[in-house]
């Protein structure tokens, strides 16, 4: 079935819903709200199924929309997904009803306006997935901001205003930096002088001849010399001539320190934390498995790309008579954010006892050092392995989030210490509970094992050592999970408030597992969900590095391999 | 041209329709208090609304003058006195849309304070005339006695409710202070006025450019004067003056006071109206007269506006009454437009006009907001007076945190727009002039946005996050208060999310000043 404007559709539908229930619904009519609200998520799901029609043999953007907007700025209401975009649009409306689902019973106070937020927040999100203007994307960058600023600071815990301004101005710095590096870009893309270097190779590879979003290409071409454009493909074919130096240099942090505050990279993580702490569960599982991808997405489409000759620079730095580059300062954070974070979480929990929540937050942040890690390789492998980390990151952290949250709902504490032997009392808890600690340790036939195995491998191509350090940091983290396991379940119950807590009910049931089910296949056969990220993967590698030797076995030779292993 | 004027005619027909905005305003300003007078007591509102017609002939009249001289502007009359161009008439309209607003913002204000008075509708009126004339003004003569037209009522105004001490204090600081810089200001002028031996703008700038690339002629009148020096002090002096009326950092000290003072709509009115006034006199002095020594003055402006941001941000952080701390982030936003001033390009000119445009419905709806707090034995201006507003009027609540957003400039809303060519000027203007400097005032400038996101959001929190309701009486609105909150929200939305016709409108009026200071920049 061909949905027209099917990102438009995407996007906007949770907006509608959530006029529905400003409009339509009474204020206390909560039971109404909450049925109709997972409902419309479980639409908006069942519509973004549709993404899944995505071309993976030709790649490049699908499913595009093109409207005039503001000419007199050059920005134009255009949508286009690629395969990475497909992946993440998807968990994101899974989240979607998963999140509402979650809800039921933890919130208590202002249904509506809850909701409300909550769809307006997926409109957003989505929306920066779906954007191939950059001025479009911004807009649905910064606005994210304000629904979930929102859910922390109303639905939140104890030191929730201070978690939610927190989050709000902490993201803002990075976004306003930003800002002033979207303008640069857009004055750039007037510069005939420059754009008129733009190889017919460097524009194939971003979008095939013959192709619908070529001839989007094309135009914003043209309409790059009459004034300027936005269009995300044609600034980033601008990047292939952009001249290395202290202007693309600024241009690569004017947008990574955007981008690396919302990861979180190590050393501008710290608010996550806190929001997590603070958030409602909903919250956590929509910041943790989406709102964090925004940043990593936003590497992978922009800054690698957009400015490839300061992604892959070594040599750009001169200090304390050391040569470095810019690569070198990604990769050094990602590093040292897969070891901090997992120390981090181990001396929360093991030390301090403290908030299971923390420590899932800052297994996130370690996490999103190995995604980076994986971006930063700059080889296909890598790069499949930090997209396909992006997705099961949003599996398993929102898995755990909602399992902390189960548990929350029963006790009204997260605290490692107020639990133990809940294996005895809640054995199908303790199940799921395991599959995700698996799935977090990286447990082969589970999905982190694909992923970080791919990353890892991308990274050690690049440079053993990167490789090394990461597994340190991986071996960490399988450290805390395993004990934060042991600790909750394994044991004699010996807390009495413990005894008599009641199992998973079918609506927890109804959300655990399909998120315990894609975590397995995904790890037991990932080839599909690899095949809808491997071509945008090698058009960013080839923009990147246009000398990069690929295999034989690369996705272009895939189908006639394909037919001869049949045989 | 003195002679001239003795064998024809002072003024002609022609020159009287290009000012008849003006006259309308006059004229309606008359008959509103000639009403007060006629009309009982209770009566007295009735003064308002014939105001706001008097606005509204004069809206017509002026669109009505821009459609038939759209093709043959700029317009010169009364012997260079007046200039009608696109610069004067997008400015006169953002004048008009202000004082709209204030009179609609009023009616209900003035009725709780008991001071429902006839007068007031008619100083807001010739407050507005002296804004008309600052924006077609061409000459230092015109353009200071607008300039003093509009103070001296604006006096009045801000000590208007005057059985209330805040209000007197603020009025008599404001005079003080004002009658100072004033001062200060024709001081430059007068300097101004020897160096270039007119008090014509255009030819103070032709004079100027000589000044700077001719060296003076050997026995002519001012040779061996140090003219480049003197120009610079005329400069200073002026740059001084008009930094008070924006209420730029140093001297910005009045404002707070003032502002917190003030009868709450004369403050939105002093915010807005006022202050886009005084931008238009900057703007027309620095680009077109001292246009040649954009050079000189861009860096002394460039770090006046680099204080501005930061200090007004920053004050604002720890203001606990609404009203001083719009106060504070009005100071901060005068910086803010400074830097379309300082780009002077094309991006720069849009960035200053629409912002502003902006500026006046969002500044004026937050008041607007302010005033529907305000009852009997509540003032209501306190930030902690919004508490609960979300669930108590959450109408009001949605709208003050759309003006809130749009003032911190989140995208979708007006604010963005505003801020994206503002920025965007400063950043082609580094380009152009290949200097880093303009490159990091932009940083500067838009980090502390992020400052500013702080206090806004603070209403947000009191209104949604905080627990408790401040007064749970319900909202008692007038409808020309509602219909202004509307038009401005309504407003701040459509710029925001389709700034198309506006950002057009804009560029192809302010295009009258390109040439001057810049060279021509394209918008493209």
């Amino acid at each position: 079935m061909k949905i027209p404007y099917l990102l438009s559709v995407i996007t906007w539908l949770p907006l509608v819903g959530a006029l529905i229930i400003l409009f339509a619904f009474k204020k206390d009519n909560a039971r109404g709200i909450k049925r109709f609200a997972t409902a419309w998520f479980g639409l908006v799901f069942l519509v973004s199924l549709a993404l899944l029609a995505y071309n993976r043999a030709a790649g490049g953007m699908q499913f595009i929309e093109d409207c005039q907007w503001i000419p007199i700025i050059g920005a134009r209401y255009q949508m286009g997904v690629d395969g990475v975009a497909v992946l993440l649009i998807v968990l994101t409306t899974l989240l979607g009803v998963i999140a509402a689902l979650s809800s039921w019973e933890y919130i208590g106070k202002r249904e509506q306006e809850y909701y409300v937020l909550l769809l307006l927040l997926q409109a957003a999100v989505v929306g920066v997935f779906a954007s191939m203007d950059l001025f479009l994307f911004y807009l649905f960058f910064e606005v994210s901001l304000v629904p979930m600023y929102f859910l922390i600071g109303i639905w939140g815990g104890e030191r929730r205003l201070y978690a939610a301004i927190k989050f709000f101005l902490y993201t803002l710095v990075g976004s306003v930096i930003m800002l002033l590096g979207v303008l640069k870009m857009y004055f750039l893309t007037q510069d005939a002088a420059l754009t008129g270097t733009i190889t017919p190779a460097v524009m194939d590879n971003l979008a095939a001849a013959g192709t619908e979003a070529r001839a989007v290409l094309d135009n914003a071409r043209a309409a790059a010399g009459a004034g300027g454009t936005f269009n995300i493909m044609f600034l980033q074919a601008l990047g292939s001539v952009l001249p290395m130096g202290t202007m693309q240099v600024l241009l690569f942090f004017a947008f990574a320190i955007g981008f690396a505050i919302k990861v979180p990279m190590w050393p501008f993580h710290t608010w996550l934390p806190d929001a997590h702490v603070e958030a409602p569960t909903a919250g956590s599982v929509i910041l943790a498995g989406i709102l964090l991808k925004l940043g990593t997405y936003g590497f992978f489409r922009f800054n690698l790309p957009m400015f490839p000759e300061a992604a892959k620079d070594l040599s750009y730095f001169h200090l304390f008579g050391a040569t470095f580059g810019v690569r070198h300062i990604m990769v050094a954070l990602a590093i040292i954010g897969i070891i901090y974070g997992a120390l981090a979480a181990m001396y929360f929990v093991v030390v301090k006892d403290g908030d299971v929540k923390k420590l899932v937050a800052y297994s996130s942040v370690s996490s999103m050092g190995i995604v980076m890690l994986g971006l930063f390789a700059l080889n296909p492998n890598g790069l499949n392995g930090a997209v396909l980390h992006m997705i099961n990151h949003g599996i398993y952290s929102a898995a755990l989030f909602l399992l902390v949250g189960i548990i929350y709902e029963r006790r009204h504490t997260r605290k490692v210490s107020e639990f133990g032997g809940l294996s005895h009392v809640m054995p199908g808890y303790a199940t799921v509970f395991l599959a995700m600690t698996m799935t977090a340790i990286g447990l082969p036939l589970l999905c982190v094992f694909i992923s970080e195995f791919l990353a890892m491998r991308g990274a050690f191509e690049a440079q053993p050592w990167w490789a090394a350090w990461a597994a340190l940091g991986i071996i960490l983290n399988a450290g805390y999970m395993l004990w934060l396991y042991q600790r909750m379940f394994f044991g004699h119950v010996d807390n009495p408030k413990n005894e008599n807590l009641s199992d998973m009910n079918g609506r927890e049931w109804a959300y655990m597992l399909p998120l315990v089910l894609l975590s397995l296949w995904i790890g037991v056969y990932p080839k599909p969900f690899i095949e809808y990220v491997q071509r945008p993967v090698n058009a960013v590698v080839r923009q990147v590095r246009p000398d990069y030797p690929f295999q034989p076995s690369a996705p272009q030779q895939t189908p006639t391999t394909a037919r001869v292993e049949h045989k | 041209m003195f002679l001239q004027a003795n064998t024809t005619t002072l003024f002609s027909a022609s020159d009287l329709q290009l000012i008849v905005p003006e006259l309308i305003l006059t004229l309606s300003a008359c008959v509103v208090l000639v009403m007060e007078v006629i009309l009982p007591r209770r009566e007295h509102k009735w003064t308002a609304y014939a105001a706001l017609g008097g606005v509204a002939l004069s809206a017509v009249s002026l669109f009505l003058l821009w459609q038939t001289n759209r093709d043959n502007l700029p317009l010169n009359a009364f012997y260079g006195m007046v200039r009608i161009d696109g610069f004067a008439l997008i400015f006169k309209m953002i004048f008009l849309l202000a004082a709209a607003l204030t009179i609609a913002i009023s009616v209900r204000y003035l009725e709780v304070e008991g001071e429902q008075r006839g007068e007031y509708y008619a100083l807001v009126l010739f407050a507005t005339v002296g804004m008309l004339f600052l924006g077609c003004g061409y000459d230092l003569i015109s353009l200071y006695i607008s300039l003093e037209l509009m103070a001296l009522t604006f006096y009045v105004l801000v000590g208007f409710t005057k059985r209330e001490r805040r209000s007197n204090e603020a009025g008599m600081k404001y005079f003080l202070l004002g009658a100072f810089s004033s001062g200060v200001l024709l001081y430059g002028m007068s300097l101004l006025f020897g160096v270039a031996g007119s008090t014509n703008l255009g030819d103070i700038s032709r004079s100027i450019n000589v000044i700077l690339t001719a060296p003076p002629l050997e026995g002519a009148l001012n040779a061996g004067l140090p003219l480049r020096p003197l120009l610079l002090l005329a400069m200073i002096a002026v740059a001084a003056g008009l930094f008070f009326k924006l209420a730029a950092v140093p001297f910005h000290m009045w404002a707070p006071d003032a502002y917190e003072g003030a009868p709450t709509p004369v403050t939105a009115f002093l915010s807005t109206g006022s202050k886009a006034a005084s931008f238009a006199l900057f703007a027309r002095i620095f680009l077109e007269a001292l246009g040649g020594m954009r050079a000189d003055w861009a860096p002394l402006v460039g770090l006046v506006a680099a204080v501005t941001i930061m200090v007004g941000n920053w004050a604002a952080v720890t203001q606990v009454n609404a009203k001083r701390l719009l106060a504070y982030s009005s100071i901060s936003n005068a910086g803010y437009l400074l830097l379309g001033v300082i780009a002077a390009n094309e991006y720069g000119y849009v960035g200053l006009v629409v912002y502003l445009l902006v500026y006046t419905l969002m500044n004026i709806g937050a008041f607007g907001v302010i005033i529907s707090l305000r009852r009997r034995g509540l003032v209501g201006d306190n930030v902690d007076d919004f508490t609960g507003l979300g669930q108590k009027a959450p109408g009001m609540a949605l709208m003050m945190t759309i003006f809130m957003l749009s003032l911190g400039g989140l995208p979708l809303t007006g604010g963005f727009i505003g801020k994206w060519f503002l920025f965007g000027g400063l950043l082609q203007r580094a380009d152009a002039d290949g200097k880093d400097w303009y490159i990091w005032l932009a940083v500067w400038a838009i980090l502390n946005t992020v400052v500013s996101f702080f206090y806004y959001v603070r209403f947000i929190r009191v209104m949604y996050l905080g627990d408790g309701v401040a007064d749970a009486r319900p909202l008692s609105l007038s409808p020309a208060l509602r219909a202004a909150l509307v038009v401005a929200v309504v407003g701040v939305i459509v710029i925001g999310v389709y700034p198309q016709p506006f950002i057009n409108l804009a560029q192809s009026l302010v295009s009258s000043l390109t040439g001057a200071a810049s060279g021509a920049f394209a918008l493209k």
